[in-house]
């Protein structure tokens, strides 16, 4: 028993670094297939990162330790935020720590540690993309803490293991203002947070738009394979989390084999029909302007604002 | 309708309402902005009607399919209409930009709730604690008319203004009598009418929708 319970961080782990890049390659394959192109398969992305690995690392002329540190602080608040949250169960030996400031502190980690990286070789473009992503950090990470803040407050607790159990025994507090309220909010500062359609273009090299794309230009091989790992499990991590709060069925909420592997399944069938929707969405959006992509954030955050009083109001 | 739904009903109705009157400040194209309108009516008008079947009075859903009819249709009608006339009018131009409009309508609902916790107090009834929004409401449609510059778009923000105070004369008093609804309502009406009128005479005039260039006497 306390077994699989102590393997229950690595599995997720595991989980999000595979499903991560296969994540970013089904959504391609969505929006290649409704526009009419054959597009890479879905596996496309892993074999990237596998070509990137065995590339010589290069470093810009001027840069420091802070840009050859970006990647694997990106990285590694990933990878720890992926043994935090509740994906596949709600049981785990860190559960007591599964925090939702610390996963927001976390995953803050990880932007900002990108965005030093981005500014760190003194380039037009990675300091024009870190300061695009502080504005739009500045806003989404509030939306963050706040919305899952209105959860915790219907949930009684900020625990996120016991949020998510929390909703599992009480199904009917989905439907009430607040809790959508706060799942519309989250969703819009996930689309943010991994640089996704309306707010950022991930196909382009525009540099009227790009912010994600400006910030890894001067990254290569390795490095590169780093920061694209690094964003994809975040990705994972945040369709993960968005569907465990909204539709929490399937997740393990005890740790035996066979409750694993049904959790496993339920989180790769969630995230998988999650990026299915992001892959359709995206096809019929287009990129906002980046003036306005403040209104959207702020939009986010107001709703974000309202999930917490009325929940705070009707609890 | 056990009392937990009917708690959680009125709760989703008012909640759906202040969204609409949040996302008005933050759309720009007036059709949207309209349509946002007609949706925070049917919204203001299906709390009268639960309210209505929960207490078992006729009078009260005949008024609020009244309300219905009037916020939810003829209203958002007669403001497409007028928004369709003119080029002019299609986006607004609000004199605070639109995030900063967010932010004051955030601090605008938190002082809603904050000053009528008062309110929320005297009863213990589902329908006194949803006043708060109530009156988040008509804090925010006070807000869009004092910050919107051209004639519909103001037009807009009283009648975000109107909803905000008819979901609260509803919810404090389940209605207050048919007569004064009544009236109350064609008030509303009548307003919307003279203010339609009104704003096309002044696109035909002056060719514009702009209320700050009106600051001369013409012959």
């Amino acid at each position: 028993m306390s077994v699989t319970r102590a393997a229950v961080p690595i599995l997720q782990v595991v989980l999000v670094v595979v499903a991560g890049p296969l994540l970013i390659g089904v959504i391609r394959k969505v929006r290649a297939r409704l526009e009419g192109r054959v597009g890479a398969p879905i596996h496309q992305p892993l074999r990237d990162l596998r070509k990137l690995l065995t590339k010589e690392r290069l470093l810009p002329e001027h840069a420091s330790w802070v840009f050859a540190l970006a990647p694997a602080v990106l990285v590694s608040s990933a990878v720890a935020t992926a043994a935090l949250v509740p994906l596949v169960s709600t049981v785990s030996p860190f559960a007591h720590v599964s925090d939702l400031v610390t996963i927001t502190a976390l995953l803050l980690l990880g932007t900002v540690a990108l965005a030093l990286g981005a500014l760190d070789p003194g380039t037009a473009f990675g300091g024009m993309g870190s300061s695009r992503e502080m504005t739009i950090a500045a806003l989404t990470e509030p939306t963050l803490l706040l919305s899952i803040a209105a959860i915790s407050i219907l949930a009684g607790t900020t625990n996120l293991p016991a949020v998510v159990a929390s909703t599992l025994h009480r199904p009917e507090a989905v439907i009430s203002i607040g809790y959508l309220l706060a799942i519309v909010a989250l969703a819009i500062a996930t689309l943010a947070e991994s640089a996704r359609l309306p707010v950022d273009n991930p196909n382009t090299h525009l540099e009227l738009t790009m912010v994600h794309e400006a910030m890894v230009l001067e990254y290569a091989g390795p490095d590169l394979a780093l920061v694209e790992s690094g964003s994809s499990i975040r990705l994972a991590i945040f369709l993960g989390l968005l569907a465990n709060l909204l539709v929490p069925w399937g997740i393990a909420t005890t740790p035996s084999v066979a409750r694993l592997a049904l959790g496993t399944l339920a989180f790769v069938g969630k995230i998988s029909l999650l990026a299915i929707l992001l892959g359709v969405f995206e096809v019929f959006t287009a990129k906002i302007r980046l003036f306005r992509v403040p209104e959207l954030l702020a939009l986010s955050l107001v709703l974000s604002f309202l999930a917490v009083i009325i929940a705070v109001v009707h609890r | 309708m056990t009392r937990a739904t009917y708690a959680e009903l009125l709760n989703l109705l008012a909640g759906i309402a202040l969204v609409a009157a949040v996302l008005t400040l933050w759309r720009r194209k007036l059709v949207a902005i309209v349509r946002l309108l007609a949706v925070q009516g049917a919204a203001v008008a299906a709390t009268g009607l639960v309210i209505g079947i929960d207490r078992a009075s006729v009078s009260a859903i005949v008024l609020a399919t009244l309300a219905f009819a009037l916020k939810a249709g003829v209203i958002p009608l007669v403001l497409l209409r007028l928004v369709r006339r003119g080029p002019d009018a299609r986006e607004t131009q609000p004199l605070v930009n639109v995030s900063a409009s967010l932010v004051a309508a955030a601090l605008l609902i938190a002082l809603a709730f904050a000053s009528t916790s008062a309110v929320v107090s005297l009863s213990s009834g589902p329908e006194s604690r949803v006043i708060p929004l109530g009156f988040a409401i008509v804090l925010v449609g006070f807000f869009s008319l004092a910050t919107r510059g051209k004639a519909p778009s103001q037009l807009v923000g009283f009648l975000l203004f109107e909803n905000g105070v008819a979901l609260v004369a509803v919810l404090a008093a389940a209605g207050v009598s048919v007569v004064v609804e009544l009236g109350v309502a064609l008030d509303v009406l009548l307003a919307v009418l003279v203010l339609q009128v009104l704003t096309a005479r002044m696109q035909d005039k002056f060719g514009s929708l702009d209320l700050d260039q009106l600051q001369e006497l013409h012959d």
